[in-house]
C-alpha cells in the first residue's frame, strides 16, 4: 500500500539518520554545533555555485562547505576575533551571499523551499544511490578513525603525544561533515541538517555508557524521528522536513522522562 | 609561538635501546617576542627519573611539552630515541560531559590493549575497582590514578607526568609517588616529572631541574640538598620552603649575569645578598645575548 514515493523517501531519510547521528556524536562531544551549522548554512552558497558551474549540486555543496570549513580554521588560527563571532559571521554571511547569487539566477525555476526546508518526497532512484553510497563511504571513513578522532576529541595533546595526529583526524572529521551536509541538504533542507546531527545524539546520550553505543543509539533514534516524521507529515499533511526535525524533538523530549531503572543517571 | 597539534619529529638518537631516550641542548621557545624558557639543557636516561621543580610560570609545563613533541622550540636541538614509546599524564584533562567515557574505555583511548592487561594497569594504580565508572564521576585522586593507569598500560619507554598529584589528598600523594617509583622500577621506563613535592623530588628523583624561564640550578638531589642555601628553603616545612623557594626566584640576571633583586616586588624580605642562588651545578650563562629574565620583567633589558 505504501507508494513508491514515500518508499524512496523513508529509505532515503533513513540513510541520511543512520550516517548524520553518528557524525553528529561527535559533534556534540567537540562542541561544534555551531560549526556544523556554518558549514550547512554555506551549502545554499554551494547549490547556486554549482547551478552557476553546471556542476552536480551535491558535489558544489560538498567543496563550499569544505572551503567554509577551511576560512573558519584560518581565520581562527590568525587570531583578534572569538570563534563563535567568527562562527556567526560565515555563518549567516554565507547564508546570505548563498540567497543574494540565487536572486541573480532568476531565469531560472529554483526551488528555494527545498533547498532550505528539504524536499524529501522528491526523492528519485539516483539521489538513493548517491544517499546509500556516499553514506556508506562517509561511515566508512569514521569507523576507520574512529579511536584516534575520539583520542584527538578527549585529549589532543595526549593523542599527538602518543603518536597520533588530531590535526588530521579534525581535518578528516570536517571532509566527512560536508559530506552529511552535501547529502543531507535534499532531506531536511540546510537549515535544518544541524539538527539532524545534534538532536538524534543528545537523546541517546543518557542511554549509552560508552560512546560507541552513543552512535548506535543515536543512529537508531534519527531513523525512528525519520520514520515517524514522514508519517506525521503524511498524515497531517505538513512540510516533511521540519517535521522529521519535530519527531527527533519529540523522542529527545520522551527520553528526559525518567524511566525507572532504565535511564542511566550521567550527574 | 608556532604551535602544532601534530608531534613533531625530532632528530634521532642512534641506539634506541639502552641509551639516552630524549636529549635537549639549548632549547627555547618564544611567545610574542618573549622567552618562556631559554638556554634549557636536558637529557632523560632509561630508568632514570628527572623532576623539573620551579615557580608557576616558569616553563616547566612549556618545556615539558617541548619533550613531548607538542611544542616547537625557536631555539636549540633535539634528539629523541628511536621509535620512542611516549606515555603522557597530563596536568589538567577535562573530559565533557556530553561524551560517555568509562574508565575501561579511557584504558584504549589512544590504543587498543586485551582486559588482562587493563585489568592489571588498573589494579597496580589501584583503581581497579572502578573499569565501569563514568570517568565523570571519579574524584580527583582516583581520575589521576585512572590516567597513570592509562600511561602505564603502555609501557612507555618515556613517562612524562606534569604535576601528577594535583587534586590529591596527602594520604593518596604518597601513595601516587609509591607508585611513581615503582612504575620506574618495573618498566626501566624514563620519567619526567613535574612536581611540586619537594620530599619525593629528594627521595626519588634521580635528577632535578630548577626551572625560571632559564635553568636556574640543575644537579642531583644530594648535591642540591647539601647547599646549606637550599636547605634553609626546603629543609624543614616543604609547604612553607616551596613559598620561600618562590620568593628566592625573585631575582634578574643583568647584562653580565649578576643578580639583579627585584627589590620592588618585596623590599622587605631579600636574601642573596653574594648573589650565589641555586649555585649548584650551573650549567648556564647570562651572556648579554640572553639575558635571563623572570616573569613581568620588561622585554629587551
Amino acid at each position: 500500500m505504501v507508494s513508491d514515493f514515500l518508499l524512496r523517501a523513508a529509505l532515503a531519510g533513513i540513510g541520511v539518520a543512520l550516517v548524520a547521528a553518528p557524525l553528529g556524536c561527535f559533534v556534540v562531544w567537540r562542541r561544534m554545533a555551531y560549526f556544523g551549522d556554518t558549514m550547512a548554512h554555506s551549502a545554499l552558497l554551494g547549490a547556486a555555485a554549482a547551478i552557476a558551474f553546471d556542476i552536480d549540486a551535491t558535489l558544489g555543496v560538498f567543496i563550499v562547505s569544505v572551503l567554509v570549513a577551511l576560512a573558519l580554521l584560518a581565520l581562527e588560527r590568525r587570531g583578534g576575533l572569538a570563534t563563535d563571532t567568527l562562527l556567526g559571521l560565515l555563518s549567516h554571511s554565507a547564508l546570505a551571499v548563498g540567497l543574494v547569487v540565487m536572486g541573480f539566477m532568476t531565469g531560472l525555476r529554483l526551488d528555494l523551499f527545498g533547498y532550505l526546508f528539504g524536499d524529501i518526497l522528491a526523492v528519485g532512484t539516483n539521489d538513493l544511490i548517491l544517499i546509500w553510497g556516499g553514506g556508506a563511504v562517509i561511515l566508512a571513513v569514521l569507523l576507520r578513525i574512529w579511536r584516534p578522532l575520539l583520542a584527538a576529541t578527549v585529549a589532543p595533546d595526549v593523542a599527538a603525544a602518543e603518536g597520533m595526529n588530531p590535526a588530521r583526524q579534525r581535518l578528516i572529521f570536517m571532509l566527512l561533515l560536508a559530506g552529511v551536509i552535501a547529502i543531507a541538504m535534499k532531506i531536511v533542507g540546510i537549515l535544518l541538517i544541524t539538527a539532524l546531527l545534534i538532536i538524534p545524539a543528545a537523546a541517546a546520550r543518557r542511554m549509552a555508557h560508552t560512546p560507541e553505543t552513543m552512535a548506535i543509539i543515536a543512529a537508531g533514534i534519527g531513523a525512528l524521528a525519520v520514520a515517524g516524521g514522514l508519517g506525521a507529515a503524511v498524515v497531517a499533511d505538513t512540510p516533511a522536513g521540519p517535521t522529521i526535525v519535530v519527531a527527533a524533538l519529540a523522542l529527545f523530549l520522551i527520553g528526559l522522562i525518567p524511566w525507572h531503572g532504565k535511564a542511566v543517571d550521567h550527574g | 609561538m608556532p604551535r602544532t597539534a601534530r608531534a613533531i619529529a625530532p632528530d634521532t638518537l642512534p641506539g634506541a635501546s639502552g641509551g639516552v631516550l630524549f636529549r635537549a641542548t639549548g632549547i627555547g621557545v618564544k611567545r610574542g617576542g618573549d622567552w618562556l624558557v631559554k638556554g634549557v639543557d636536558l637529557t632523560i636516561n632509561p630508568g632514570e627519573i628527572v623532576t623539573l621543580i620551579g615557580p608557576n610560570g616558569s616553563g616547566k609545563s612549556t618545556t615539558a611539552k617541548v619533550v613531548l613533541g607538542l611544542l616547537r622550540p625557536d631555539a636549540g636541538r633535539i634528539e629523541r630515541a628511536a621509535s620512542l614509546r611516549v606515555g603522557y599524564v597530563p596536568q589538567r584533562l577535562t573530559i565533557d560531559d556530553t561524551l560517555p567515557f568509562t574508565v575501561k574505555r579511557l584504558m584504549t583511548m589512544t590504543g587498543p590493549a586485551d582486559d588482562d592487561a587493563i585489568a592489571r594497569a588498573l589494579g597496580r594504580a589501584g583503581v581497579g575497582h572502578l573499569a565501569d565508572a563514568a570517568v565523570q564521576r571519579l574524584s580527583g585522586g582516583e581520575f589521576q590514578r585512572a590516567l597513570m593507569a592509562r600511561a602505564i598500560l603502555r609501557r612507555p619507554d618515556l613517562l612524562v607526568l606534569d604535576e601528577p598529584v594535583q587534586g590529591v589528598d596527602f594520604a593518596g600523594e604518597v601513595a601516587l609517588y609509591e607508585l611513581i617509583r615503582d612504575i620506574r622500577d618495573e618498566l626501566g621506563c624514563g620519567i619526567l616529572l613535574i612536581s611540586h613535592d619537594l620530599h619525593f623530588v629528594m627521595a626519588e628523583t634521580d635528577r632535578v631541574l630548577c626551572l625560571n624561564h632559564h635553568v636556574c640550578c640543575a644537579g642531583t638531589p644530594q648535591s642540591v640538598a647539601a647547599d646549606p642555601e637550599y636547605r634553609r628553603l626546603f629543609g624543614p616545612r616543604a609547604v612553607e620552603a616551596l613559598a620561600v623557594y618562590q620568593h628566592h626566584h625573585d631575582h634578574a640576571h643583568g647584562p653580565d649575569g649578576e643578580v639583579i633583586p627585584l627589590a620592588s616586588r618585596d623590599p622587605a624580605a631579600h636574601s642573596h645578598g653574594d648573589g650565589a642562588v641555586c649555585r649548584l651545578d650551573h650549567d648556564h650563562d647570562h651572556g648579554p645575548s640572553h639575558p635571563a629574565k623572570p616573569a613581568g620583567a620588561a622585554d629587551g633589558q
